[in-house]
């Protein structure tokens, strides 16, 4: 962002929307601008200057993630061809660490919002459901890090998974019913009891930047 | 004398024995070497043996005596077994004194230190689950160092308050030998710890938080024992202030070296499994005694020994798991059980005998009292403020219920009375009231809390530890969110934990597991592939137990399943788990009523089978999941063993035959609806790799053969022989109703496209590298045939 947002206001607009406190704001704002390189916007390459993303496995989903219409709030389908601060802090917000002071009604949001993020992830075309296509894709760039792992195996692996799924969504299915693919609903019932606080927020304390970006 | 001995009941009687004895001994030499040595038969040589036989018969006494509580399960649901275990002792020591009026038995410093404590460790190390233990290390540490020197200084001087107020009387201490008295009491014991909480089943992040600080509190208790243990000994006036930076300066070394010792043990132990491909026998001998060794090197550098052993067990888990081959770790882990627990059980029961010590007993009521009183309420508060802190920096955030059995949960146990009873009497002039004390403290906490914290726990009802089947999607899901936690980190440029951690996975990966591991080990350590490994075997061995039961697998095309649709895949599983699986099959023969139902309820039961039998029922039918086999040929690795090849072979038998089944009933196309069977077949296929039954395909698109080839294969002469008969596989309707569906995989796979095909699946030689070719093979013919829709994916 460029010095006409730095107002006090505009960071306090965000703040609201985004949950985040001031100070987190400037940090994630800093680190914004590193990435982007003092441009007003971030694109897809910019990500590339991040040097430890490289090894992640499913980097480009991730970034992806960050483009993805769905979880800007938009209301249209497909990427963004750029974020700007606003976008970065509004996915930033998806790792937030669920507060205390939530009642319960604003925890299950919450929790959704992030099985959300996590759903548009693996959904990438967008239609709703993620398919055992999809599935696969996402399972074999995961276990592509292990360089002893098959593509074969990384399939039957996806295939297994969706099929537990299949079975825990839809425990009984009639002999004409075709499991077309993982809704969000079943995506929820998937999850149902199973604890994802730890799992799905990113403490923002430290917020020293380790890396300079190149 | 001699008679008297005679009437006490033999077990006892044989402890007091070899006074007796002894004395008839002599003095039957003094007959016979008055006159010419006489040839005698048969003799009895007591003295001979008496040391071996004594310990020995303690170790079966202390084993009959578990074997003895646990025959009524209402009491040990009641009590903990610990508890038992010290009334016991009691009663023996009673029973020895009241025949001998000596105590003949306690528990020295020097066996407990050496013998009894180390097996219980390294036991906790080796199991330690890590991840858990290190996502939580910042909370464990600060409660075991913090939370020591906290409980140990407001104790000690609190005690010192007291005794000023002159309620205790008259004694001769100081406050150094208050502090030193405190630093001893003050650390919660992880052998007491263990014995407790194994029965109270408490969700594992608490748990791991009191047992890690158990644990690690011992290098604080070290420090602050030594400490004060040579301030005593140097008197409280020439202690200076160089002393305590001195003191503070040795906690570091102390702890800091220990880990140090413990973490190149471990390395050097995981180096040396990498190469004893050749010894399997003597395999978990190396673990043992290099573990021994470094709590023994660590106890004569005067660091911290316990953190030495457990951290060589938490270190190594990872590279000794990967590097011995199964049966060694088997026999790894039930002899470390056995041992830590024989080591509890004997630890327990001498603590009660050592009590029936008339010598040691001073009572000063006003010292215990306070004793126990203070020990409490320092901890209540120094759990609660410490938590509050926590609480700031912590993801999961500590409740009160937490607290409470924090709190509660800090038993002292055998540590503190070993350390008492090091004592120099010279020098602690009151030793005996110490020793008092502390066994009283021990007991109380031991028995009462013990007794007391599961109620508590049900009450308060706190989080249960849940045993839930590690489901794949979770793992895998578990998996990515590392990632995506780890590029957010990366993104928003910190360092947290998860950037620390895969850090460290990483260094792990290029460096560490290649110099440790086997290579042949660090292509199957991958955790979701040991899950999928696991899921499979679970669903081939319901298959083989199935085929046992029925004599062959024909229920497969059984008839009364017309209500299979109607199959409830929620029935909740049967809580009880047979170790056999024949013997669970036979159970619920007669309550069979669907069959597909009966076998899901069995598979489902039999998943809660331990992995061992498991193991050992299927050992002859495994597959592994397939992973690069190129290294098969080279002249620097071992030629895979004969069992792996064999598998392959049988895998391959059999999943030709089934293909060839499959083939020749396709040819027969459409037929309408008794779906149940296909749907049987399909599950029958598709349940290799997954927990699931639907009775619905899964869409798919590509042409996966090698899908099947994954599976595991059951080479069962009734399965096979079923194949050629088989299946009325009316095609299942995907692949009559062209526009709404898409072929399953295995759809795909049983095409028979041409006769010729079917020829070339005829069980031919394959080499090892068979799978390659059987997929070459059948590769390039596989094509999308023209009425099948096609997914838009692709």
């Amino acid at each position: 962002m460029g010095s006409a947002h730095s107002m006090p206001e505009e960071i306090q607009e965000l703040a609201d929307k985004t949950g985040f406190t001031l100070e987190q704001i400037e940090h994630l704002h800093r680190r914004f601008k590193q990435i982007s390189g003092d441009q007003r916007t971030i694109r897809k390459e910019s990500f590339d200057r991040i040097p430890d993303l490289e090894f992640n496995p499913i980097r480009s989903k991730i970034v992806r993630a960050f483009f993805d219409k769905r979880n800007l709030r938009q209301a249209s389908d497909g990427l963004a061809e750029e974020i700007n601060f606003e976008d970065f802090l509004t996915i930033m917000s998806y790792f937030r660490p669920m507060e205390m002071n939530m009642d319960e009604e604003q925890l299950d949001h919450f929790r959704k919002e992030k099985l959300k993020f996590l759903f548009h992830m693996y959904d990438s075309d967008n239609d709703g459901k993620i398919t055992l296509q999809e599935y696969r894709k996402v399972v074999e760039e995961l276990l592509s890090r292990n360089p002893h792992l098959e593509k074969e195996s990384a399939r039957s692996i996806a295939d297994g998974a969706m099929m537990e799924a299949a079975s825990i969504c839809v425990g009984q299915m009639e002999p004409d019913q075709v499991y077309e693919g993982i809704t969000f609903e079943d995506f929820l019932k998937m999850w149902q009891g199973i604890d994802i606080d730890t799992k799905m927020h990113v403490r923002f304390l430290n917020m020293e930047p380790i890396a300079h970006c190149h | 004398m001699s008679l008297e001995m005679r009437q006490v009941p033999l077990a006892e009687g044989l402890l007091v024995l070899p006074a007796a004895r002894a004395q008839e001994k002599s003095s039957g030499d003094h007959t016979a070497g008055s006159g010419p040595y006489v040839f005698q038969i048969v003799s009895f040589k007591w003295d001979h043996v008496q040391e071996p036989y004594i310990i020995a018969l303690w170790i079966l006494v202390a084993s009959l005596a578990k074997i003895v509580f646990h025959l009524s399960h209402k009491v040990t649901r009641v009590v903990p077994e610990s508890a038992l275990l010290i009334v016991l002792g009691l009663f023996l020591g009673g029973i020895v004194w009241a025949a001998d009026h000596i105590a003949s038995f306690t528990l020295t410093p020097n066996v407990f230190f050496f013998y009894l404590l180390p097996p219980i460790v390294l036991d906790a190390g080796y199991f330690m689950p890590n991840k858990l233990f290190f996502g939580n290390l910042g909370t464990i540490l600060l409660y075991a160092v913090i939370g020591t020197v906290w409980n140990a200084a407001t104790t000690g001087m609190s005690l010192y308050g007291v005794y000023l107020s002159g309620i205790m009387g008259q004694l001769d201490i100081g406050l150094l030998d208050f502090l030193l008295f405190g630093s001893l009491i003050a650390a919660v014991d992880p052998v007491a710890v263990l014995a407790v909480f194994e029965e109270v089943h408490v969700n594992e992040v608490l748990f791991i938080i009191v047992f890690g600080e158990s644990l690690l509190n011992d290098a604080v208790t070290v420090v602050l024992y030594n400490v004060f243990d040579s301030f005593v000994a140097m008197g409280a006036d020439n202690v200076t202030g160089v002393d305590c930076v001195k003191g503070i300066v040795s906690f570091f070394v102390v702890s800091l070296g220990g880990t140090f010792v413990g973490i190149v043990f471990a390395f050097l132990l995981s180096l040396v499994t990498r190469f004893t491909k050749h010894v399997r026998i003597i395999e978990p001998g190396f673990v043992f005694v290099i573990s021994y060794l470094s709590y023994l090197t660590a106890e004569m550098l005067s660091l911290s020994a316990i953190l030495a052993i457990t951290f060589c067990g938490v270190c190594c888990q990872k590279y000794v798991k990967a590097n011995i081959c199964d049966q060694s770790s088997t026999t790894v882990r039930y002899t470390m059980k056995m041992l830590a627990s024989g080591s509890e059980t004997i630890i327990f029961m001498f603590l009660g005998i050592s009590a029936v010590n008339p010598d040691i007993w001073t009572w000063n009521t006003a010292f215990i009292l306070l004793t126990l009183v203070f020990i409490s309420v320092y901890r209540v508060i120094g759990v609660v403020i410490q938590t509050w802190v926590l609480n700031h920096y912590r993801v999961v955030q500590l409740e009160i219920i937490d607290q409470v059995v924090m709190s509660y949960g800090g038993l002292r146990g055998a540590v503190a009375f070993a350390l008492v009873a090091l004592l120099d009497e010279k020098k602690v002039k009151e030793k005996n009231l110490f020793v008092s004390t502390t066994i009283i403290v021990v007991f109380f906490t031991v028995i009462f809390q013990g007794l007391t914290i599961k109620p508590l726990v049900q009450w308060l009802k706190v989080k249960k530890s849940e045993h839930r089947e590690p489901k794949l999607n979770e793992k895998l899901h578990g998996r990515a969110f590392d990632h995506i936690l780890s590029a957010v980190e990366d993104i928003s440029g910190q360092i947290g934990h998860n950037y620390l951690r895969d850090k460290w996975s990483n260094f792990d990966r290029k460096i560490l597991s290649k110099v440790l591991m086997r290579r042949s080990a660090q292509k199957s350590r991958d955790q979701i592939l040991n899950i999928f490994h696991e899921l499979n075997l679970k669903d081939a061995i319901s298959y083989v137990a199935e085929g046992e039961r029925r004599g062959s697998l024909a229920f497969i095309r059984s008839s009364s399943t017309d209500n299979m649709v109607n199959v409830d895949f929620s029935t909740p599983r049967p809580s009880t788990v047979e170790a056999s699986v024949s013997c669970l099959l036979r159970e619920k023969a007669s309550s069979v009523c669907l069959d597909m139902q009966a076998l899901e309820q069995r598979r489902k039961s039999i998943r809660d089978t331990e992995d061992t039998v498991t193991h050992h029922t299927l050992q002859q039918y495994l597959y592994k999941p397939r992973q690069e086999h190129i290294h098969l040929y080279s002249r620097h690795e071992i030629i895979q063993n004969e069992d792996e090849k064999q598998d392959k072979e049988i895998f391959h038998r059999t999943m030709r035959k089934r293909l060839e089944s499959f083939k020749s009933t396709k040819l027969g196309i459409n037929q309408p609806k008794k779906l149940n069977k296909s749907h049987k077949r399909d599950r029958g296929q598709k349940r290799r790799n997954s927990n699931a039954i639907p009775n619905g395909k899964i869409p798919s698109e590509n042409p996966v053969p090698d899908f099947t080839l994954k599976e595991k294969g059951i080479d069962n002469p009734a399965f096979s022989a079923d194949d050629d008969q088989s299946i009325y596989m009316k095609f299942p309707p995907w692949l009559t109703d062209e526009d709404s569906v898409v072929p399953s995989q295995r759809a795909r796979v049983q095409l028979p496209y041409s006769p010729n095909n079917f020829r070339r699946l005829t069980p031919f030689r394959l080499s090892n590298k068979s799978v390659d070719s059987f997929l070459l093979a059948d590769g390039p013919e596989e094509r999308p045939r023209a009425f099948l829709p096609e997914t838009t994916h692709m």
